[in-house]
């Protein structure tokens, strides 16, 4: 296996200009919000307003101001992005084996193994993925597989100006990453951190230098894969059927007494139902 | 970079230059401090450590009270200032600042001149003069050149008499030149380095900003006083042997009918805090479309020819060669070669047509007769003085201001051809204008033909890009365009060959010149394996402008080669040096330095001149040749020569003691101690006696269109702008009809007038619709919520726009009155995947004195919801 890649946005010097959005289209050919005629928001000056099949990046724009301007006076922007966590949710449920992790521990989804059952849609802590109504199959970053194949920054890094997307091996990146955060850190500015360390989900490979707290830029505080409870929903799966079964032969048995008073023919009927059941 | 304080103001550097500003961001990254002063809170100040909101048009309040401060509390960089600048310089006795004639400098009278030039007043400059000496011709920016007439008594009156050996010994008329130059020279000026006598130009500037106190800037800009002391301190902390600040502007200084003068403002500050010639200093002009810089190098503008020669003027005393060689060049400074750059300019016109006998063509070259920029170039076509118009990447009908005027103009053409990647809305007037589909215009009725070109794109051409910094960076084709489309090269070629046959076989003078035009851009071979293949070859263009011997054709390596005499041709003297032999375009080199290295990149492309990237650059070393300080060393004296990091902009082996030779020409009439080497004293210029035709000193006036009384002064506006007052330009101010400030402005999801933008689904779906930024306070107070259809409405007209409802907007209080501010982004219009009404319907016809720059960015309007 190569070396885990992955993404470090910095948000303090995102400028907001979705450079990284236009790059991502333009090098995956993806299609536009009714192809193109979209209508404004009001929020800000966020008009594609969220990551799906047709957005794999996505700037949020957060206006922070206090009605003197002067207490508060913050306009925050974030490109949104799959994070290709260690513990992928979507990987876990695909049901085809479509979502694969790479040898550069990214997590992408192969269009040719999609069927578009939507089941990583709610497996994903983040809304990251959605449909993409051309091709009807999920999607959602790929952190350009194809370019990292052959040695390329991903389209939006290399897109863009500002260097709040930056690439490369994680361990580098993540380096980086602490000395901006001491470097903020000395310049006052106690409030940044990182996003998308091991505590979440075994480490995000695209994670975030932030400056408030994660719900401000819609991000969950502490995201749960979907197989965080399934020990729990196995459990109730597992004691429902106990109940069930013991339901089932309490009834049985009342049945039987029944029957022994009525006839046979019930349980005959069942047998026919079992048969039919296992022929396909 | 290089900066410890960027101060970005008059742009939204974040938004609409977002690659240069990545600069920005490395310097902050590297621990400098960031300003934006803005009406809006934008991406920009998004970015900034500190935002200083102010009223649209009022920057020249805000800085000269920088200059008041800087002045006031003796925090300018006093070695640089007597030194470098013509602080210590006495001006005339006669000479009336705005402090005493109410807001008006000395020698204002009535405009008499053609109205189409539009003047209100003008100015006779006689009295801005220095006590004595030469001040140096009307340069660029002459009134002339926008329809005055030359009244530069240095050049007129004074000279006859006065000049030391004219009468005695009539100069020759013919080359060399520079008997002629010698004869033009006056000796230098009286100077007081103490600085203390009252006709000195720093106590002339002193008291002209005496009233520009933090209080007055608050009154005039609504700036609060605290965030404008924040800034004056940040600034001077950061300017000092040790530090540096930048300054970055764009089209929010330039377009106001004082635009030049708030420019010189910005100039004059960092003058005094010594931030000229510096690394990580200066004052960049952002420009905005791509290749801006270069068609103003090779200009696309009608008042000058190549490398910022004057254009041949029938105001001026232009008659023969000499006389033009007399009116525009500066005997002492380098423009004392002027006769080397026109005649080898005149040479790359008309080649070997271009001799001594002929003055080298010069009658052939055609003259300008007045202004001839867009704004009275409209009113002429709406005259009918216009029969046709090339419109090739520009789109009038919704770009330029007063649309709805332009686009009528449109229909009163015989023929309209429009080169562009898409039918604009300039080609398409004449069947989907809003006009016409009101009925005010009817397509039937309108004459004008209309051709329609197809363009080729960036990839699709090879050509170059001058950018912000005069960079010029080669670009190579990567493929044919589509179909038809075809390089503005090749259409450009094209249709001079025509034109050229066309006019073979005329008799007549006035077709001489064109048919004495040297146009030899054809391609030695044809691209191998391309569609095109009378594609011509732009490195030919390069060559021309580049220059050489016309005896051999060997390429020249530098403008110190150029001579007077027909020897050499060169269509561009600031470019010469870029193409110094065949196979060696210095724009193709790639070749960065290294981290270690001293970040200048000389091996990366060509900067103008003589691959110079920062001007005036001697003044980064003290008087006595030695850096300013270890940390800021950039060209020094090393005991024999000029060296260090950069080219340095001075005679290489002129000692930092070397005295002015009071009987030289050119650089030998300047100082070692003299950076400046453009202008005629070798120094920056804190007091501009020439140049500019409304004031030698910025002055704060009001918009042509503002809801507030000037507050610093009687006289409201500039006595001398521009003003074309018509029904269909109807301007209005201090109306109440008409209470809030209007201000328009681009997104970076859109680029201009959207042709390279809205068209793409891929950025029109980022900003598909129209919208105008209220504050809460402001809509608040009209019922109009978010997303609400609201009514804008100016003198001009009126549109409907979406509300983004947004506190990034604030109303500010002026003189002790609330004043809201509005803004439009102008992206959009009738033609195009996404629409919306066109911006520039509101805007008005009105203009700078000095180039016609119209007053985009603050007028009147009002707001109601629809």
């Amino acid at each position: 296996m190569a070396e885990p890649m992955g993404f470090f946005t910095d948000t303090t010097v995102c400028i907001g200009c979705k450079a990284c959005e236009v790059a991502c289209k333009s090098w995956n050919q993806i299609s536009s919000t009714n192809g193109g005629q979209n209508v404004l928001s009001g929020d800000s000056y966020d008009n594609t307003r969220k990551l799906d099949g047709e957005h794999w990046r996505h700037v949020k724009f957060i206006e922070q101001f206090s009605e003197d301007r002067v207490s508060e006076s913050r306009w925050l922007m974030m490109s949104d992005v799959c994070k290709h966590c260690v513990q992928a949710g979507c990987l876990e449920v695909c049901p085809t084996g479509a979502i694969i992790r790479t040898e550069f521990d990214t997590v992408v989804i192969q269009q040719d193994a999609c069927i578009g059952c939507r089941a990583c849609l709610p497996a994903c802590p983040f809304g990251v993925i959605d449909i993409n109504p051309v091709t009807h199959t999920a999607q959602k970053c790929t952190l350009c597989y194809d370019r990292m194949q052959v040695g390329m920054t991903p389209a939006c890094a290399q897109a863009c100006p500002t260097a709040s997307i930056q690439f490369g091996p994680l361990v580098q990146l993540r380096k980086k990453a602490e000395d901006r955060v001491a470097q903020l850190h000395s310049q006052g500015k106690e409030e940044a951190y990182i996003y998308g360390d091991e505590a979440i989900l075994g480490g995000l490979n695209s994670f975030y230098l932030l400056v408030d707290n994660p719900e401000v830029y819609g991000l969950p505080v502490a995201p749960k894969l979907p197989s965080r409870n399934l020990w729990r929903s196995s459990f109730a799966a597992a004691f429902g059927a106990a109940v069930l079964g013991l339901w089932g032969l309490v009834s049985l048995r009342t049945r039987k007494r029944g029957a022994k008073a009525e006839g046979p023919s019930s349980g005959d009927g069942g047998g026919d139902g079992g048969k039919k059941g296992a022929a396909p | 970079m290089h900066s410890d304080c960027i101060v970005i103001e008059g742009s939204n550097m974040a938004e609409c230059h977002p690659v240069a500003f990545r600069w920005v961001m490395q310097a902050k990254l590297a621990g400098a401090t960031v300003i934006h002063v803005d009406p809006r809170f934008t991406r920009t100040s998004a970015m900034a450590d500190i935002h200083a909101p102010l009223r649209a048009g009022t920057d020249i309040a805000f800085l000269g009270g920088l200059i008041h401060h800087v002045i006031e509390h003796e925090k300018y960089f006093k070695e640089y200032v007597v030194h470098y600048t013509n602080a210590a310089t006495l001006v005339r006795d006669d000479f009336k600042d705005t402090e005493e004639l109410e807001g008006v400098f000395s020698g204002l009278h009535g405009y008499d001149g053609d109205p189409l030039n539009g003047f209100v007043g003008q100015y006779d400059t006689a009295s801005w003069q220095y006590v004595s000496g030469d001040t140096g011709t009307q340069r660029a920016g002459d009134g002339a050149m926008t329809g005055q007439v030359s009244q530069n008594p240095a050049k007129r009156g004074d000279m006859a008499g006065k000049g030391p050996e004219v009468g005695a010994n009539p100069p020759p008329q013919g080359p060399p030149f520079d008997g002629m130059v010698r004869a033009m020279k006056k000796p230098p000026p009286p100077r007081d380095e103490t600085l203390q006598d009252p006709r000195c130009v720093f106590q002339i500037v002193k008291r002209h900003f005496s009233r520009y106190t933090p209080e007055m800037v608050e009154r005039v800009t609504g700036c609060p006083k605290d965030v404008f002391l924040k800034v004056a301190e940040a600034i001077t902390r950061n300017s000092n042997p040790e530090r540096t600040t930048a300054f970055c502007y764009a089209v929010g200084w330039t377009q106001h009918t004082y635009g030049p003068q708030l420019i010189g403002t910005c100039a004059m500050l960092q003058l005094l805090l010594g931030n000229i010639g510096r690394p990580g200093g200066g004052i960049l002009a952002l420009r905005g479309h791509a290749t801006i810089q270069g068609s103003t190098d090779i200009p696309t503008l009608y008042h000058s020819i190549h490398g910022y020669m004057p254009a041949l003027s029938t105001l001026k005393q232009h008659e023969t060669l000499a006389d033009y060689l007399k009116t525009e060049t500066l005997p002492a400074s380098y423009w004392s070669n002027t006769p080397k750059f026109f005649v080898s300019y005149l040479k790359s016109m008309y080649g070997a047509a271009a001799t001594v006998e002929n003055d080298f063509g010069y009658g052939w070259h055609p003259r300008i007769a007045g202004d001839h920029s867009h704004l009275p170039m409209t009113i002429a076509m709406m005259e009918g003085r216009v029969k046709g118009m090339f419109a090739m990447g520009q789109n009038p009908a919704v770009g330029a201001q007063n649309a709805r005027l332009q686009r009528k103009a449109l229909a009163k053409l015989e023929w309209l051809v429009v080169k562009d990647n898409f039918e604009t809305e300039t080609a398409a007037f004449w069947r989907t204008s809003p006009e016409v589909q009101n009925g005010e215009l009817k397509t039937e009725e309108i004459q004008t033909e209309v051709f329609l070109f197809p363009s080729a794109q960036v990839g699709e051409m090879d050509g170059s890009f001058t950018n912000t910094q005069r960079l010029v960076q080669w670009h190579a084709k990567a493929a044919d365009p589509p179909g038809d489309c075809r390089s503005d090269l090749w259409f450009t070629v094209h249709l001079g060959k025509r034109l050229k046959a066309h006019y073979a076989a005329s008799t007549l003078p006035r077709d001489q010149g064109i048919k004495h035009l040297v146009w030899d851009f054809d391609a030695d071979h044809p691209e191998p394996g391309s569609r095109i293949p009378d594609e011509p070859d732009a490195r030919k263009v390069l060559r021309e402008v580049n220059g050489y011997r016309s005896a051999d054709g060997r390429h020249l390596t530098s403008a110190a080669e150029l001579k007077d005499d027909g020897s050499t041709t060169c269509a561009s003297w600031i470019y010469c040096g870029i193409y110094p032999e065949p196979g060696k375009n210095l724009a193709e080199s790639r070749v960065p330095d290294a981290p270690e290295g001293p970040q200048t990149h000389l091996g990366w492309a060509f900067a103008w001149p003589s691959n110079r990237r920062t001007l005036y650059n001697r003044a980064s070393a003290r008087p006595d040749g030695k850096p300013w300080s270890e940390r800021k060393k950039y060209v020094w004296w090393d005991g024999k020569r000029w060296t260090g990091h950069d080219v340095p902009d001075f005679p290489l082996t002129k000692a930092p003691d070397a005295p002015a030779k009071p009987d030289a020409i050119g650089l030998d009439a300047h100082a070692g101690t003299d950076p400046f080497i453009l202008k005629v004293d070798g120094k920056g210029w804190l007091f501009a006696p020439t140049g500019l035709v409304d004031g030698p000193l910025p002055t704060h006036y009001e918009p042509v269109e503002s809801p507030v009384q000037n507050p610093l002064y009687k006289q409201q506006t500039s006595p001398v702008l521009k003003m074309w007052r018509r029904d269909d330009n109807v301007i209005a101010s201090q109306d109440p009809r008409y209470p809030h400030v209007l201000t328009t402005y681009r997104l970076t999801e859109h680029h201009l007038s959207g042709v390279m933008s809205r068209w793409l689904p891929w950025l029109a779906e980022l900003q598909p619709e129209l919208f105008v930024e209220l504050s809460p306070e402001l809509a608040g107070a009209h019922g109009i919520d978010n997303l609400d259809l609201v009514r804008i409405a100016t003198p001009r007209g009126a549109i409907t726009a979406k509300a983004l409802v947004t506190r990034r907007m604030r109303p500010l209080q002026i003189d002790g009155k609330t004043v809201h501010q509005v803004g439009l982004p102008w992206h959009w219009g009738y033609q195009g995947l996404v629409t919306g009404e066109v911006v520039n319907n509101l805007s008005a016809l009105v203009g700078d004195p000095n180039v016609s720059i119209h007053e985009g960015k603050a007028f009147v309007c009002n707001v109601e919801k629809a």
